[in-house]
């Protein structure tokens, strides 16, 4: 309800905002003078005429860049965009030596073609200020004031606008590496990339929501079983992953910290060796040490107390439990961290209120420690849930996903988390189409997951409660 | 009566520790368990024992033939070395850069379009990594960073969004009392120098729990570093090597190289994360408190 609202007001915000806009740029029109009239077709005249040279060159330096990249790069991708090319690839066998003439690279087109409609969107932004800066200049010599000279405009870098100063580099790194492969990817699910249709040897072309109907359909041509075997495991492991590692590690904190147990440091120090050791390599050696001829199997076997080796790593069921028992392992010594802090800050009166009462240990642990845990933890155990539906190393180094199924499709096991799935469609498959897809169910469990539990999260609820 | 109630609790409290100290050595021996193992095997010789997996743990003779090995002429292992050292140092020292940048300017700041960047950032962040591989991979191609030129291409693309880290970072931040700002833009000083002589000096914790956490990243780094680097081995990095060994099934003694290599990788990382354990958990636990 206060979504929808919240969102009809932006929206009728944006219009008042574009309207108040256009009419600004209709006054700067109307009472610019004859500089600042030809601003609007040549950027940074009115700054060249009045002496703001590094604000003149850098408006039409940018014109010029952009009517050169239109010219000679970007308008040919746009153009193709909506069909992704057309001119097929061809082997020329009239010569003596075959040759391959190379139509249209639909990879190309669409990225570029991507590329071409934020560099028109950023021109729009920046002629829409260098309007606003024509009626700056306006505004000024009105009132009889200086304009900025260059040597200011580089000074506020540094104090007016240090912000954006910081912010530019990281912003445009972003874009490139995040916002424009993201939105390509999202493209990509609208297309039939994949293994038949490689560019640049092949065309692909949209065929709408086909791929999202591939994924729900349950035949056995569909990806739709598979989808929703992976889906549950991979909720499952999150929800193992997150709450038993906090159970436990909250149990190991409150062992180490109780009163009267000595060499609190050396415990510990032991815990946190796991966190130092890069994961891939305690990681392979857990999953050597569990393999079919690994050491856990012939020791049991030379014991006597199994007659065959446990296959740890080819059976489902076990390769699941392993892998979060495992997960146990790495994760304890991050919670143990983390709660021992905490552990330390819940005020003692509570305790001492609470036993005067007559409350036993672990009346005090329901109705104390843990309520105060999850208010503070909170927000962590929601992004740890996400993080760990997306936990590729664990999944990957120990068991790859494996073991496979002729009852899954896509090449995916039963260990397989959505991310590894989608991973494994990208690299062993090529079937980009599928993986694009995954990737935005994976967005959207995520989403969904923060949105709804973070509205029930008791520090969001009540801000105030243990203050 | 009191007395008796008394010494009977204490009593009680003696056997609960002891059950505790028995509980804790337990964890202490499953915890330490894989890396005396790992250590230990990484002295056995694949020539006058076996090389791959045996029934046994501690070798029957110990041996450096395995650290030789990877020293040889046979192993590029000290190349893989050297490029994951090259790029843990490069993404430690950008890395932090970005991310102090950024978490200073959104924590400091208050201009137009702040929250719009946080929000979409925090949407950004919920798309899985790898679905844009084979996209950043050609962008990487573009500018020749793929192969050969792996290393620079991976530090560039792990620097170039780190920048969406920050919310440790400007945490801590927060905490800093705005006052000293106001105080110092009273004498005169610009943001900049704000930023570089007031804030800095005092936010020496989170800058080395940053440069930590981005150091140690690229020793794990395996996905990314293994499709960007795609066959071409001098490229590789330790992660990508050595579990390329693991995966060989070690008929070849491949399985205490890889405990050799592993020893080396962890012994370095290591040392250095416990020098720094303070404000690592520093770190971690500020970082979750404050949300």
């Amino acid at each position: 309800m206060s979504e929808k609202k919240g969102l009809s007001s932006s929206v009728s915000r944006g219009f008042t905002r574009f309207g108040r806009n256009l009419a600004e740029i209709g006054t700067t029109f109307k009472e610019g003078d004859w500089t600042a009239k030809l601003s609007f077709v040549i950027m940074g005249f009115g700054q060249l005429v009045h002496k703001q040279f590094l604000r003149g060159v850098l408006f039409l330096g940018l014109e010029i860049l952009f009517i050169y990249y239109m010219a000679t790069f970007g308008a040919a991708y746009l153009v193709k965009l909506p069909t992704l090319g057309t001119v097929e690839t061809y082997v020329d066998k009239s010569g003596i030596v075959p040759i391959t003439v190379y139509g249209d690279n639909s990879f190309l087109i669409l990225l570029y073609g991507i590329l071409t409609i934020f560099v028109i969107a950023a021109f729009i932004f920046m002629w829409r200020m260098n309007v606003g800066q024509q009626r700056q200049i306006q505004k000024l010599k009105e009132a009889g004031r200086p304009l900025p000279t260059s040597i200011q405009d580089l000074k506020s870098l540094l104090n007016e606008h240090f912000a954006a100063t910081l912010l530019a580099i990281p912003n445009l790194g972003v874009f490139v590496f995040v916002i424009l492969p993201i939105i390509f990817m999202i493209c990509i699910a609208f297309t039939n990339y994949d293994a038949n249709h490689q560019s640049p040897t092949n065309l692909f072309w949209w065929v709408g929501f086909e791929n999202f109907k591939n994924l729900f359909s349950m035949g056995t041509s569909g990806y739709g079983s598979t989808f929703f075997t992976v889906l549950a495991w991979t909720l499952v492991w999150a929800f193992f992953a997150t709450f038993l590692n906090f159970f436990l590690g909250l149990g190991v904190a409150i062992m180490i910290n109780k009163k009267g147990i000595k060499f609190k440091k050396l415990w510990r120090t032991i815990l946190v060796v796991t966190i130092a050791v890069p994961q891939f390599v305690s990681l392979l050696y857990m999953y050597k040490l569990f393999a079919n001829d690994g050491l856990v199997n012939t020791w049991l076997l030379n014991l006597g107390i199994i007659k065959s080796y446990i296959p740890f790593w080819s059976n489902a069921m076990y390769a699941r439990v392993l892998i979060i028992l495992i997960n146990v392992w790495i994760g304890i010594p991050y919670m143990m961290l983390m709660t021992t802090g905490i552990l330390m800050n819940i005020p003692e009166d509570l305790y001492e209120s609470a036993r005067i009462d007559g409350a036993n240990a672990w009346q005090m642990f329901r109705s104390i420690t843990l309520p105060y845990m999850f208010f503070v933890l909170g927000p962590y155990l929601l992004t740890s849930f996400t993080g760990n539906l997306n936990n590729f190393n664990v999944i990957y180094l120990l068991t790859q996903g494996n073991p496979t199924s002729m009852s899954l499709s896509g090449g995916a096991g039963y260990t397989d988390l959505l991310i590894t799935w989608l991973y494994k469609l990208t690299v062993n498959d090529t079937n980009y189409r599928m993986a694009a897809v995954i990737g935005i169910m994976v967005f959207a469990v995520t989403a969904i997951i923060s949105l709804v539990v973070y509205r029930l999260l008791p520090s969001v609820r009540d801000e105030e409660g243990f203050q | 009566m009191n007395e008796k109630k008394l010494r009977s609790k204490s009593k009680h409290d003696r056997m609960v520790n002891a059950v505790i100290y028995i509980v804790l050595i337990l964890i202490s021996i499953v915890w330490l368990f894989p890396f005396v193992g790992l250590v230990l095997q990484s002295f056995r010789s694949y020539a006058t024992e076996y090389g791959g997996m045996v029934a046994y743990m501690v070798p029957k003779e110990f041996s450096l033939d395995n650290y030789m090995w990877l020293f040889g002429s046979e192993s590029s292992f000290p190349r893989w070395y050297l490029n994951t050292l090259i790029i843990a140092i490069f993404v430690a020292i950008l890395n932090t850069i970005m991310i102090v940048a950024v978490a200073y300017a959104l924590s400091r700041s208050r201009f137009a379009g702040r929250t719009f960047m946080m929000q979409l950032w925090l949407i950004l962040g919920m798309f899985p990594g790898f679905l844009t591989m084979i996209c950043l991979y050609f962008l990487l191609k573009q500018f020749g960073l793929t192969q050969q030129g792996a290393i620079p291409g991976l530090i560039l693309v792990t620097c170039a969004s780190s920048g969406m880290g920050y919310y440790v970072c400007k945490g801590y931040f927060d905490t800093i009392p705005k006052a000293l700002d106001e105080a110092a833009r009273i004498d005169g000083a610009s943001n900049a120098r704000i930023m570089m002589t007031i804030i800095m000096p005092l936010t020496k914790p989170i800058i080395i729990y940053t440069a930590l956490t981005a150091f140690m990243a690229p020793w794990c780094d395996y996905v990314f570093a293994s499709y960007v680097a795609f066959g071409y081995s001098d490229s590789y990095n330790v992660a990508v090597a050595l579990t390329r060994w693991v995966w060989t099934n070690d008929y070849q003694g491949y399985y205490t190289r890889f405990c050799a290599g592993g020893v080396l990788v962890a012994i370095p990382v290591t040392i250095l994360f416990m020098c720094l354990q303070k404000y690592y958990v520093e770190g971690v636990t500020g970082g979750a408190v404050k949300g």
